[in-house]
């Protein structure tokens, strides 16, 4: 699948913002008044950000408040009618939390609950997809929601949490990363299927349906840096976990640490998510593929 | 809206015939022509007369070729491939804006293109590459089974079938209700074993595709030779016949 910068930045950012509104929510770092503030613009502007983000991923963008009304049916209408309740529930517990010095836990505990939700469909939005079996696993959403909870440990400032939860994600990355290299074997879907002409005997492309390229072919038959998956991924293990973790457990805690360790795990989940939709194989890219 | 109905009236579709089809691309450009000209945003050509040209396109063919299990001959197969309009129309329920819609009353699977955002999901669902998203409009675009056409009282009942099968010079390309078992189409399916592509995504597609009859083969015992039927000529005129040749 193409990797689209504006979907990347979306996934990450917002994941990282509302997990850290997951932490606000219960009440980590039990912050008031402007220091408060702080935490929670910072949890709005990546949240909100990422969102946005996905916006720039439109065709006919003036359309796009009927994206709220198909929440019986379609993940990505899930994903921005719980996106805007969860941002409304934290705006009261905000606003009790700066203006007020006023804690109202019920807020706090339902938006934690709402911010993994959101989050939780943000990844079925992929993981519903069988046409993309790499996608397709049940892996998948607890990757993005651990993602989520880590680099929200990080940003709310609690070194030892997030250390156990930046390894946790490392490990559950790589078990992802294995299990998703054998996913479109197992289907079973080949040229065979693809064409039905299986029984036939052996298919192979002879001539392709058009010389052009078209959207098909760039969205989601997107083979560039495959061939350099295995480096990325080692590359990614770097910075979201190893580098974090040691830095985390070996250096003394200082604001300046906090931020490096931030960028670098960020730098890390921007490469992983990169992966994750470079990787992905669509089912459609049978009938393009050669041999 | 954008759940899929129970049960539609009727299951609009096509059969496509990969014997008959001689891929000539006909139906590519009947689809392209009607689709621009008529319902909805049309079919937009990026750059054209460039370099790198491209367009939208609701149905294109593919060529392949079938090595048989016994080591015979490769048999060429051409490929048309669109919307096969499936029951179970993935790209139906993932819409996010309810622009994705199957119809109740004919099965037909279309986008309402005011309420698309052109957010390309619907086309990451199909596995069969059925949805282009128009890059000029912004919207994303696919086989309407030419709604417009097939019960277009203003055109000559003749015309009233998909463009892309009106055109189709072979016959290789046949429309009908294939929820009806007494229907030409359902028969032809029934006789000829038409079949699904890609079953095991899950998606009933409604459109089958008739296989490749088994092509001749050569007998293995050579055939007997003929019977002489020139005679050479006896008498006067083998007596003639030998004097011409020595002089």
């Amino acid at each position: 699948m193409h990797p689209a910068p504006s979907v990347i930045i979306f996934t990450s950012i917002s994941g990282l913002g509302f997990g850290l509104l997951m932490w606000l929510g219960l009440g980590i770092p039990d912050f008031y008044g402007v220091a408060s503030f702080g935490v929670f613009f910072m949890a709005y502007a990546l949240s909100v950000g990422g969102l946005l983000s996905s916006v720039f991923h439109l065709g006919n963008k003036k359309n796009a408040i009927y994206a709220f009304s198909q929440w019986q049916t379609s993940w990505l209408s899930r994903e921005g009618v719980l996106a805007v309740i969860t941002l409304l529930v934290f705006a009261v517990y905000a606003i009790g939390r700066i203006f007020f010095a006023l804690n109202l836990p019920v807020f706090g505990y339902v938006g934690a609950a709402l911010a993994l939700l959101t989050v939780f469909s943000t990844s079925m939005i992929y993981t519903q997809l069988k046409t993309v079996p790499r996608w397709n696993m049940a892996i998948n959403p607890v990757l993005f929601l651990t993602y989520a909870i880590a680099g929200g440990a990080l940003l709310s400032m609690q070194p030892t949490v997030a250390g156990v939860l930046i390894l946790l994600v490392t490990v559950l990355q790589w078990a992802g990363w294995i299990m998703g290299d054998k996913r479109l074997l197992d289907t079973g879907s080949d040229k065979g299927t693809a064409t039905g002409l299986g029984a036939v005997g052996k298919v192979r492309m002879f001539e392709t349906a058009h010389t052009a390229r078209n959207y098909i072919l760039d969205e989601m038959v997107y083979h560039v840096g495959r061939k350099h998956s295995q480096k990325l991924r080692i590359i990614a293990t770097l910075l979201i976990g190893v580098i974090p973790v040691a830095m985390l457990l070996l250096l003394p805690a200082s604001m300046p640490m906090a931020i490096a360790v931030l960028v670098i795990h960020l730098a890390g989940v921007f490469t992983s998510r990169w992966l994750f939709f470079a990787e992905a194989e669509h089912v459609v890219s049978l009938y393009y593929s050669r041999g | 809206m954008t759940k899929l109905p129970q049960e539609t009236r009727k299951k609009l579709g096509l059969v496509i015939d990969l014997d008959t089809c001689v891929g000539c691309h006909g139906c590519v450009t009947a689809c392209k022509g009607w689709n621009t000209q008529n319902y909805g945003a049309p079919l937009s050509d990026i750059d054209p007369y460039g370099a790198d040209p491209e367009g939208t396109f609701l149905n294109r063919v593919f060529n392949y070729e079938i090595a048989p299990k016994d080591g015979g001959p490769s048999q060429t197969v051409h490929f048309p491939k669109s919307c096969l309009h499936c029951e179970d129309a993935p790209c139906v329920t993932v819409c996010p804006t309810g622009a994705s819609y199957k119809r109740v009353e004919d099965g037909i699977v279309l986008v309402n293109e005011d309420r698309c955002i052109g957010c390309g999901l619907c086309a990451w669902a199909c596995p069969y590459g059925a949805r282009e998203l128009d890059r000029d409009a912004g919207i994303m675009k696919k086989c309407t089974l030419c709604v417009d056409r097939i019960y277009n009282d203003n055109i000559p009942e003749v015309d009233r079938v998909p463009a892309c099968v009106r055109t189709c010079p072979a016959g290789a390309r046949h429309f009908g209700d294939l929820g009806d078992p007494d229907s030409d189409v359902s028969k032809l399916v029934a006789e000829r074993g038409g079949f699904d592509l890609m079953p095991e995504q899950g998606t009933r597609p409604v459109n089958k595709y008739l296989p490749p009859r088994p092509k001749d083969t050569l007998d293995k015992t050579p055939p007997k030779a003929l019977e002489t039927v020139a005679e050479e000529p006896t008498g006067f005129l083998g007596w003639l016949d030998k004097a011409l040749e020595r002089l």
